[in-house]
């Protein structure tokens, strides 16, 4: 009979598999990767081969240029490769377009890497899906009790309040560029909000790409300058969409008294949130909150629960309260910031 | 109570203050009485709300939550109000949660044990914003960034009204501020402010420039002492007594001793200051004597001996029963000196007026003034009306040149706010006989942004040693950076390792050019302390 930690191992490159000789999500690059999504610090470029979902091989094609690895395998959801003898099958996480967790058998166990998720509803992607799984490999980025994220309905009528109360000035929002940006977008659509929304020239290739896919973003139009004195007018009272990296930057200054605004789970604190100087923190996450998390393994009945990269010490002590047989995989390489 | 903690949330993050007018305007419009004056009271710090102590907030967290989990969250946040209120555990079914008032009267109507209840019961009923303004209105900790005197502004701003009025009737007025809502709002009368002892809005001076000292007729002016204590507007009406700050703020519970010599009938304008109980002839003692005495709440005898306080008068409001607001300087000054010689009055005595021959006199006399306790001179107009607010032409503040040292930074810390990513917060030093370096103060402003960037560069690759947040940097003869450091005046401390304490220190320059083994020595700094 196989132990789990025959069938995948952590790596300094990444989460391992022996037996089928692939990596998933390795840091640096592997003859044999199995990709989650498409964020930098999941899906680097220059891997012999690369199994994902066809949304996250158009997003890194799109990110790296066509020949970010020698060979593409597009994947469906629920469609199953067999990579020497061991089975891989893709399924949603529910974290940004295309993203997936790995369910991996073998020998009758199976182990699923979640990636990142959330279980909350995103009309930019496919919904979450739960399995019941030998290993249950969870993400804690947000794996502390007091991040619990609000309705994100809440947190987008904060902003189109603030945007009708200050008129006069520019609501620049600070948005990871694959995902959160275009969800962010989706989500203003759905609150009725139906003028052009100004995004930063780093986003329009993947909002191009979330369009292709069927994602419908309403009418966008680029944050540049038209010529002419006054020109800084023209983004007042206007919703403004840029990478949290381009406000300290120049660009930044473009625009007629910004209202800082940055959309991310961290800024459910408020010393978080005024570091970075946000006038209007949006509470908006793509990972799974403390309560999703701890849903989320109930829902999956692992036998075992393996904790990657956050803050594994709370949803360790977590697991043992609850009884769940866990430990932490100590995984490097991962970003927590980029939410 | 939503509201109310979305307004703070939004007031504790904007920097801009038209910004939080704006708010607060929008909020006094938008929220019903009386809820909207239980808010303006708990943000100017009227409220009076039984307290709840953290250590009681505490154990209710511990009943619902691994103390173990708390702990590692309340590490990672850092803040405990905050802490329990995103932790606070959802508690499912229908809860409503509690109206600002109904909080406020049903905390103050309760019996001290029912505090856990009653808290535990709007916590579980609130969401985690709301949670968080609850804790901070109930332990006193609301520290949003808003000063009384900006609500007031943003009550004039919504009303309509002069600032002045509101400043004016502020003290006759109860919370939670309906009749004065209702005026604001057009639907009531203005209230009434004259009940005795209510605040008269300052008078404040302009800076005095070169070009008004050229238009100055001596003549036309009365000339007094910049004294270096704090404005005061000295109360005596029908029994009522009040010291209030220039801002309105009574601070009369903490000066009982001079609340108790207010023995007269009028509204006194002058500088409180405090005198040496042992010195014969009588002497004023510096600021830093003063301090001690400020932002307390309240006073022992041992502080009431060694730091007798009193009122230096310079004008008079009011004096028996008699308005003196709108009659000239002259002669609210002429009533004044009447008032103070018929009958003296224990911590009361009257600034003098000086007379200088020219203008070069009076240059030489606010530059080396004869007294420690004395930063200045005060030229205010014979023919001047008391007007609220800063007058243009009317009033000057003429003060002694600041001091100036060139010292060499030691030490950087990490700022707050908007420059939290910066090295903002200067410890800087000078020389001492043996060769070594003596810290003497610390700045944080002085600096526009672009140097402020350079500096941060500068301390990041000249860094020495680390301690927590603070950065030690390279300070030797040849190699480090001086700043020419302006200060108000000079205290001895025996605190402070080099013995001197400055006052109001801040960056006046910086000296790219020179090299720090050029920059000034103790034995400097400590002959301005005897001189």
């Amino acid at each position: 009979m196989a132990k789990p930690d025959d069938i995948l191992t952590p790596t300094r490159k990444g989460l391992y598999c022996p037996p089928g000789d692939f990596f998933i999500d390795p840091v640096s690059a592997v003859d044999r990767a199995v990709v989650t999504h498409g964020h930098a610090d999941h899906a680097r470029a220059g891997h012999g081969a690369v199994l994902a979902t066809t949304e996250t091989i158009a997003i890194m094609a799109a990110r790296y240029g066509g020949g970010f690895t020698a060979s593409r395998q597009p994947a469906a959801y629920g469609e199953t490769t067999r990579i020497n003898g061991v089975d891989v099958t893709l399924i949603p996480a529910g974290h940004v377009l295309g993203s997936a967790q790995v369910v991996v058998e073998r020998a009758g166990k199976r182990l699923i890497a979640s990636g990142d998720y959330k279980r909350r509803r995103d009309p930019t992607c496919a919904p979450f899906e739960a399995m019941p799984c030998d290993v249950f490999i969870t993400e804690a980025t947000f794996g502390l009790p007091v991040f619990r994220h609000p309705d994100d309905r809440g947190e987008i009528g904060k902003l189109l309040t603030s945007v009708r109360r200050f008129p006069e000035r520019a609501h620049l929002v600070g948005a990871y560029a694959l995902g959160k940006a275009q969800r962010i977008i989706r989500l203003i659509r759905e609150a009725g909000y139906d003028e052009a929304i100004y995004i930063h020239g780093a986003m329009q290739k993947l909002c191009d790409l979330y369009r292709d896919f069927g994602v419908d973003l309403g009418p966008l139009a680029p944050a540049t300058l038209s010529d002419g004195a006054g020109a800084k007018n023209d983004f007042a009272g206007r919703i403004v969409i840029g990478p949290p990296s381009a406000f300290a930057d120049k660009w930044a200054r473009r625009f007629p008294d910004p209202v800082p605004c940055f959309a991310s789970g961290w800024m459910r604190v408020r010393a978080r949130a005024k570091q970075r100087g946000a006038e209007l923190p949006l509470i908006l996450s793509d990972h799974a909150d403390w309560d999703e998390l701890t849903e989320t393994v109930r829902d999956m009945e692992p036998r075992e629960l393996w904790i990657t990269h956050g803050r594994e010490d709370a949803l360790m002590r977590w697991a043992t309260l609850a009884g769940v047989k866990a430990r932490p995989l100590s995984l490097v390489g991962y970003e927590d910031e980029n939410d | 109570m939503k509201d109310f903690a979305a307004l703070l949330e939004r007031l504790v993050l904007t920097p801009s203050r038209n910004a939080k007018i704006r708010l607060l305007a929008e909020y006094f419009a938008a929220t019903p009485d009386p809820d909207r004056g239980y808010a303006l009271a708990a943000i100017t710090r009227d409220l009076d709300i039984r307290s709840v102590k953290p250590a009681m907030l505490r154990s209710l967290v511990h009943e619902r939550i691994d103390a173990e989990l708390f702990e590692i969250s309340y590490d990672y946040v850092g803040d405990l109000a905050e802490t329990i209120s995103l932790i606070w555990p959802a508690r499912p079914g229908p809860n409503r949660p509690p109206a600002l008032g109904e909080v406020i009267e049903t905390l103050n109507a309760a019996a001290r044990a029912d505090g856990p209840r009653l808290m535990a019961g709007w916590l579980d009923a609130m969401d985690a914003g709301e949670r968080w303004a609850l804790i901070k209105l109930v332990t006193g900790g609301l520290r949003i960034g808003v000063s009384a005197r900006l609500a007031k502004t943003a009550l004039a701003e919504f009303g309509g009204a002069p600032v002045t009025d509101i400043e004016e009737m502020w003290h006759a007025l109860a919370i939670p501020y309906t009749e004065l809502f209702a005026w604001l709002e057009g639907r009531g009368e203005k209230p009434d402010a004259t009940s005795p002892g209510y605040f008269r809005p300052v008078m404040l001076a302009c800076p005095l420039e070169e070009k008004d000292l050229d238009a100055l007729d001596l003549c036309a002016v009365a000339i007094e002492w910049k004294w270096d204590g704090i404005r005061v507007q000295a109360t005596s009406e029908a029994g009522v007594r009040r010291l209030y700050s220039r801002n309105g703020d009574d601070i009369g519970a903490a000066f009982p001793d001079v609340i108790e010599a207010l023995d007269f009938e009028g509204v006194i304008d002058g500088e409180l200051l405090v005198y040496d109980p042992d010195a014969t002839p009588f002497a004023v003692r510096p600021f830093s004597e003063l301090q001690k005495r400020l932002n307390r709440k309240s006073v022992d005898r041992k502080l009431l001996q060694s730091c007798p306080a009193f009122v230096r008068a310079y004008d008079a409001l009011s004096l028996d029963g008699e308005d003196l607001r709108a009659s000239p300087f002259s002669e609210r000054r002429r009533r004044l000196e009447v008032f103070a010689s018929r009958r003296p009055l224990a911590r009361i005595d009257l600034s003098p007026t000086l007379d200088f021959e020219d203008k070069d006199a009076l240059a030489a006399a606010r530059a080396a003034p004869p007294d420690d306790a004395i930063e200045g001179v005060m030229l205010k107009r014979l023919a001047s009306s008391y007007v609220p607010g800063r007058p243009k032409g009317e009033w000057w503040k003429w003060k002694r040149e600041p001091f100036l040292i060139d010292a060499v930074l030691m030490y950087a810390q990490r700022g707050h706010g908007k420059r939290s990513s910066f090295y903002s917060d200067y410890t800087f030093g000078v020389w001492t006989d043996e060769g070594a370096l003596t810290p003497v103060g610390k700045a944080y402003f002085g600096f526009t942004d672009e140097e402020l960037k350079r500096i941060d560069k500068f301390v990041r690759e000249n860094t020495t040693d680390r301690f927590g947040p603070v950065r030690q940097v390279v300070a030797e003869p040849g190699d480090g950076l001086v700043f020419e450091v302006a200060f108000e005046g000079l205290n001895a401390s025996p605190r402070h390792k080099s013995g001197v304490a400055m006052r109001f220190p801040r960056i006046n320059r910086i000296r790219w050019d020179k090299p720090p083994g050029e920059a000034d020595r103790l034995e400097a700094l400590k002959r301005l302390l005897q001189g």
